[in-house]
């Protein structure tokens, strides 16, 4: 997921990065001067925010149980067993099984590499859209009524439509140039980050417009500080608190929306489990097996409120004025 | 008032259920108060000519009625005539071509006007209308004239000898609109009647007080009803709207409705709602069968749009031992269990019902995977290379098995892909959103009618009792291709000579036995040439709240085709 | 600020033009037929008379023409003509939608009372539970009531409704059977039972989509609130002797209402627009599941109309954005 960080992301974007991969080297290109003790400042603040460090750590466990959990647990999430259907909780198969007998933590393990690669990326292109499009329309008052007038076409676009236009017109040349799965993962993403930009632009933009007339921005400006500079320096780590919550709610979207996506039948194929799908085929035997849709909906909190508490910690890490105190 | 009544009648009918038929069976019209009905699939409009959809035809079934209906048991019954037409009674003629129906005297409009033969005349006229778009237009086809030599006979004539006559008029799909309602709504004038269209007035048991497309109907009893008895109920209530799931638990767990339509639902799942103790599940089984079809032409992407669904043959599929392996790996009963429970059984046929055309020649209800294993073995498929495929002349049994999004199929999907996996094909799955898979748009590349697959999964079925033009679906010259614009119904795109031979035999044929009989070997000469591999002979189920008598489910006309004889028990 | 709405409203017109166009050339795009919901046993020919008699042998363009015509002429003056009993639009041809042959705008107003009586009210709860909370939050940040509210909020955004929903049903009506699964539309309002009757049938629904605008704006708000409670001024303020509430309440919030405002107003459309997944859950049969009714079968007029309408709405929404922009922080100038 690291790859995604490219010396253009805006620091919005990069930030958030920094969180999912738990990491706290790297940064922006303009902050590289001085990168070493400022970050060190910022890991020393985060490491004493007790929820973001419990935050991380379960995001953490949550990674590294669904990345090397296939090797541990070995059981096919696919491999049908008529005779065990609907079974409960036990030792061969700790979250039980399906109603075709699939082991249900082998397709959780399965299902969150899918959902969390789609939500990170998909939430990652969508703030980054959307910081781009806020900024540059906020700051730059020529571009203002272009690109608002693009959020509002974006806005009222229908969904559903939109999406099926973008599978009729995009599937086959994916799925033909990167494979099956990495082609509908690409266009999944790009579909949700294409169509969740907008209320993180209108946003941006609302807090940009108030900031750009702040004293230490006209200051910036009056000593000949070039726009970009200002952007990148002094209004994105003023807006970075809306920026974070858009992105733990972003999350959240994007894992639900691939579910959507993958229930009407436009997402991966059908025996590609999800958390999403998972949750969504759960749904009718909420009472006959609370667990089925248990575990997945728990999952899915899970990930959005660790992500949450780190946002949190990284917000207050990352302010000067909350730094030392 | 619902959750609370429906918990009473449910307890009276557990105390008294001895007594509880003594009463509530007779007595005047609208002593039951209402009747709450829900479809999962809201009705979009009352005219059942505008809108080929089940749940607008069976919405519209309480208001407007046909000559003659189907009861459950698919025996056709006269409804607002006296008789059915039959040669024995003179009322079909001799040679095919004209039938007679005779109008019940006394029958009234709901607003009061006689029933008479100019409606039924009208109701022809407006549904073959050449710019209305009559979505019931294949039933009036073969009919080449209508005439009313009194106000209360019904000729119509054939373009040509009809061996079975009982399409136009009969069935809740073509009902009898009022004439005088109507009048000035021919054509594409149709779209300016949204008062008629959405209150027709009709002969049925109910009439409409309030519609709210895609929403909901408010209904009450027809004052001018031919039976002053009936119905039981003085207002319906006809909600639509929200998923199966929904409309099974107001049923049987919250009471608060009395009849849900349609209830496709995983069996376990009904037997939970069931537990709830308020109302329980009705099967009905139709001519429905849940299939896979295997494609005749090439689906190779490499050809490109247009000869991917021409070139013949498949590059396997046609080898006997191929689609016989395919059919005996599945483990049918095994799918009735899983995906429908009580409301499927095992089929091996295109033709399940009636019972009479159900050819019982054919069997594959055990599994049998090393048979399948040794028959493509011995066919000269073999894994040769060690990668888990079988392959013979350097093709591999590598297959595309497609199918509309639903829990169920997708489910099926995955049991059955491990099967023909284990006895050494490659399966690749893909599920279509239904809109676009069903969807006849000939711009998309998804829609079943191309079949850019190799294997395709859905449900199909034929409407009355007659399968002569089901079986004449598979005819070579119904073949969907980019020169009709897709237009047909033979989805394999199979085509064989003797088929197509003894299909012109059965037009011919008016005896009922020797129909039954080549009806059975078409069916047969099908699948054994590897037309389609049948899964599932598919039953309809719907639940009622225990509180509800009178319900025959009928999966051969309306399913409320007698909800005028429905009442409360108990109470 | 003035001449800044009137050229906004102005510019609207081209804008609202090229959405149409949009969505209009969006959904000829969209693979799906109108016939798809016509049972299989209705032959290929009957299909394609039907798709004649909907106009669909007609060119695009053409249709597009037609719509806009019937859209800004025939419709305005049908409404015209309800208002005041005139008869100019008689024998024009309306919006007709596919589903059901009917004019669309019947369809719709069928459709808005439920929608604003659901979907309103739990936006006007969600607000007044929200900034509350949100402020309290942010004031008191990490304490017992911050760390309770961000795990209800947070938990409450992350669960769908499609599971939420089917969660409460199964909860209130099914065991506890306190209030009704499915929601009546043709219920009258016309006393104090009805009323009664009425609230509960919101309850449900209403609930659950509280929960997740809560969740959504509370947390906008608190972020908001934390970013301004250290800030010079409002150090300034309180030195200069200011009250604690007057501090927080009058000029913290006033500055964090900015991004929280944009929130609230984009979010007004889509109260039109209905709730897709919680109306179909409790069958309120509201624009929403008008809107997807429409799209699964592609009556590709209702689903014109009707996003073009939310189009509209949002175009108007973020405009009243914008001014209130202007009018929180005096700072912002559009001109």
């Amino acid at each position: 997921m690291t790859d995604a960080r490219d010396p253009d992301t805006p620091v919005g974007a990069d930030m958030a990065t920094v969180a999912a991969s738990g990491a706290v080297a790297g940064g922006g290109p303009v902050l590289r001067t001085r990168a070493r003790s400022q970050w060190w400042d910022v890991w020393d603040q985060f490491r004493s925010h007790k929820g973001a460090m419990a935050g991380a750590i379960i995001f953490l466990l949550i990674v590294l149980v669904v990345l090397i959990g296939p090797y541990v647990w070995d059981v096919d999430p696919t491999k049908t067993n008529i005779r065990a259907r609907n079974a409960p909780m036990s030792l061969t198969a700790p979250f039980g099984t399906d109603q075709l007998g699939r082991d249900i933590f082998a397709r959780m393990i399965e299902g969150g590499r899918v959902s969390l690669a789609v939500g990170m990326t998909a939430m990652l292109l969508s703030l980054f859209l959307g910081t781009l499009v806020g900024v540059l329309a906020g700051y730059f008052r020529r571009l203002d009524g272009v690109l608002m007038r693009l959020t509002d076409l974006f806005l009222a676009l229908p969904l559903l439509p939109l999406l099926l236009v973008m599978v009729l017109l995009f599937r086959e040349p994916l799925t033909a140039a990167f494979g099956i799965e990495m082609g509908i993962f690409i266009l999944i993403v790009s579909a949700i980050g294409i169509t969740s930009w907008m209320q993180t632009a209108r946003i941006v933009r609302g807090d940009v417009l108030a900031l750009k007339e702040r004293e230490f921005v006209l200051a910036a400006r009056a000593t000949g500080t070039p726009p970009r500079r200002i952007v990148t320096r002094h209004i994105l780590p003023n807006i970075m608190s809306p920026i974070m919550v858009s992105a733990t709610l972003g999350i959240a979207t994007a894992i639900i929306t691939e579910s959507a996506l993958s229930f009407l039948g436009l997402g991966f194929p059908p025996d590609f489990p999800t958390w999403g799908r998972l949750l969504n085929d759960g749904v009718p035997y909420l009472e006959l097996y609370p667990g089925r849709a248990f575990w997945p909906g728990m999952a899915i909190s899970l990930v959005v409120l660790s992500i949450n508490y780190v946002g949190d910690g990284l917000r207050d890490a990352l302010d000067p004025r909350i730094r030392g105190r | 008032m619902n959750t609370k009544s429906a918990l009473l009648c449910a307890a009276a009918s557990f105390v008294l259920a001895p007594m509880a038929y003594a009463d509530g069976h007779e007595g005047e019209r609208g002593r039951d108060g209402q009747l709450n009905i829900i479809y999962w699939q809201a009705p979009s409009t009352l005219n059942p000519f505008l809108s080929g959809g089940t749940k607008d035809i069976e919405a519209a079934s309480l208001i407007v009625e046909p000559l003659a209906r189907f009861d459950e048991t698919g025996q056709i019954q006269p409804w607002l005539v006296d008789e059915i037409p039959t040669i024995e009674n003179g009322g079909f003629s001799e040679d095919l071509t004209q039938i007679t129906w005779k109008i019940t005297p006394g029958i009234l409009w709901s607003d009061g006007t006689p029933f008479t033969s100019a409606d039924v005349k009208f109701t022809y006229e407006y549904c073959t209308h050449p710019e209305g778009g009559c979505a019931q237009g294949a039933k009036f086809e073969p009919v080449a004239s209508v005439e009313t030599p009194d106000e209360l006979t019904v000729v119509v004539n054939f373009k040509e000898p009809t061996p079975y006559p009982y399409t136009a008029f009969v069935g809740g799909e073509s009902p009898i609109l009022q004439a005088a309602q109507f009048a000035d709504c021919l054509g594409a004038a149709a779209s300016t009647c949204t008062d008629q269209n959405f209150g027709p007035i009709g002969t049925g048991p109910f009439v409409v007080d309030e519609f709210r497309t895609n929403d909901v109907i408010s209904l009450s009893a027809n004052p001018n009803f031919r039976d002053a008895s009936k119905p039981a109920f003085q207002t319906v209530n006809f909600k639509g709207g929200g998923d199966a799931d929904a409309a099974g638990r107001a049923v049987m767990q919250t009471g608060e409705f009395d009849y849900a339509w349609n209830l496709q639902l995983a069996p376990d799942v009904i037997a939970a709602m069931e537990a709830g103790g308020l109302g329980k599940p009705v099967v009905g089984f139709g001519p429905l069968v849940e299939r896979i079809e295997l494609n005749h032409t090439n689906p190779d992407p490499a050809l490109g749009p247009d000869e991917r669904s021409v070139v013949r043959p498949h590059p396997f599929l046609q080898d006997p031992a191929v689609y016989r392996a395919l059919s005996m790996a599945i483990d049918r009963p095994l799918l009735v269990e899983i995906g429908y429970g009580q409301a499927g059984r095992v089929t091996c046929n295109l033709v399940p019902a009636p019972e009479a055309f159900n050819s019982t020649s054919m069997s594959c209800d055990t599994q049998d995977i090393e048979g399948a294993k040794a028959m493509l073995e011995e066919a000269g498929w073999v894994d040769s290379n060690g990668d888990g495929v079988r392959e013979k002349d350097g093709v591999e049994l590598r297959m595309l098995y497609q199918t509309s999004t639903n829990a169920v199929r997708q489910d099926f999907q995955a049991l059955i892909k491990e099967w023909w996996e284990e006895i050494g094909f490659a399966v690749e799955l893909r599920n279509i959103d239904a809109s676009v898979f069903f969807g006849g748009d000939a711009g998309s590349p998804d829609t079943f009618q191309k079949f850019y697959a190799d294997v395709e999964m859905y449900a199909n079925t034929f409407n009355g009792t007659d399968p002569q033009s089901y079986l004449a679906s598979q005819l070579c010259n119904r073949i969907p291709n980019p020169d009709n614009q897709w237009q047909g119904e033979n989805i394999p795109r199979f085509c064989m000579q003797e088929y197509d031979d003894l299909l012109a035999e059965l037009s011919r044929t008016g005896d009922l036995a020797e129909r039954q009989r080549i009806a059975k070997e078409l069916n047969d000469m099908y699948i054994m040439n590897g037309g389609q591999i049948p899964l599932v002979h598919r039953g309809r189920l719907s639940a009622h709240a225990n509180s509800l008598g009178g319900i025959k489910l009928n999966v051969w006309d309306s399913e409320l085709w007698n909800i005028a004889d429905w009442y409360r028990i108990g109470e | 600020m003035l001449t800044f709405t009137i050229r906004r409203l102005f510019f609207a017109i081209p804008t609202l033009l090229f959405i149409a166009l949009v969505i209009f050339m969006l959904l000829e795009l969209a693979p799906g037929d109108p016939m798809a919901n016509v049972p299989l046993t209705v032959p290929p020919e009957v299909k394609e008379q039907m798709r004649q008699a909907l106009g669909l042998g007609e060119p695009a363009p053409i249709r597009f023409w037609k719509w806009i015509v019937q859209f800004f002429w025939i419709e305005p003056l049908n409404i015209f003509d309800a208002l005041f009993g005139t008869s100019f639009a008689e024998g024009k041809l309306r919006i007709i939608s596919w589903q059901n042959r009917a004019p669309v705008f019947i369809a719709i107003a069928e459709r808005i009372p439920q929608t604003l009586w659901v979907v309103g009210t739990a936006y006007i709860v969600a607000i007044l539970i929200a900034i509350p909370v949100g402020i309290y939050s942010a004031y008191r940040q990490y304490s017992v009531f911050d760390q309770a509210g961000t795990f209800v909020t947070m938990v409450g955004f992350s669960v769908p409704p499609f599971f939420s929903g089917v969660l409460v049903i199964i909860i209130f009506a099914v065991q506890l059977k306190w209030f009704p699964s499915i929601y009546d539309t043709t219920h009258v309002v016309d006393g104090w039972d009805a009323f009664v009757f009425q609230i509960r049938q919101m309850f449900l629904p209403v609930m659950v989509l509280a929960l997740q605008i809560t969740s959504q704006l509370s947390r906008f708000m608190r972020a908001s609130m934390l970013d301004n409670l250290d800030q010079d001024y409002v150090r300034t303020a309180r030195a200069k002797g200011l009250q604690e509430r007057a501090v927080v309440l009058v000029h913290v919030l006033r500055n964090s209402m900015i991004p929280v405002v944009t929130v609230i107003a984009l979010g007004v459309p889509q109260v039109f627009g209905g709730a897709i997944i919680t109306e179909q859950v409790f069958k309120v049969n509201g624009i929403g599941q008008l809107l997807i009714t429409a799209i699964q079968a592609n009556d590709l007029p209702m689903v014109q109309t009707v996003t073009f309408i939310i189009a509209v709405l949002i175009v108007l929404f973020n405009l009243i954005a914008d001014i209130l922009y202007g009018i929180l922080d005096p700072r912002i100038r559009y001109d």
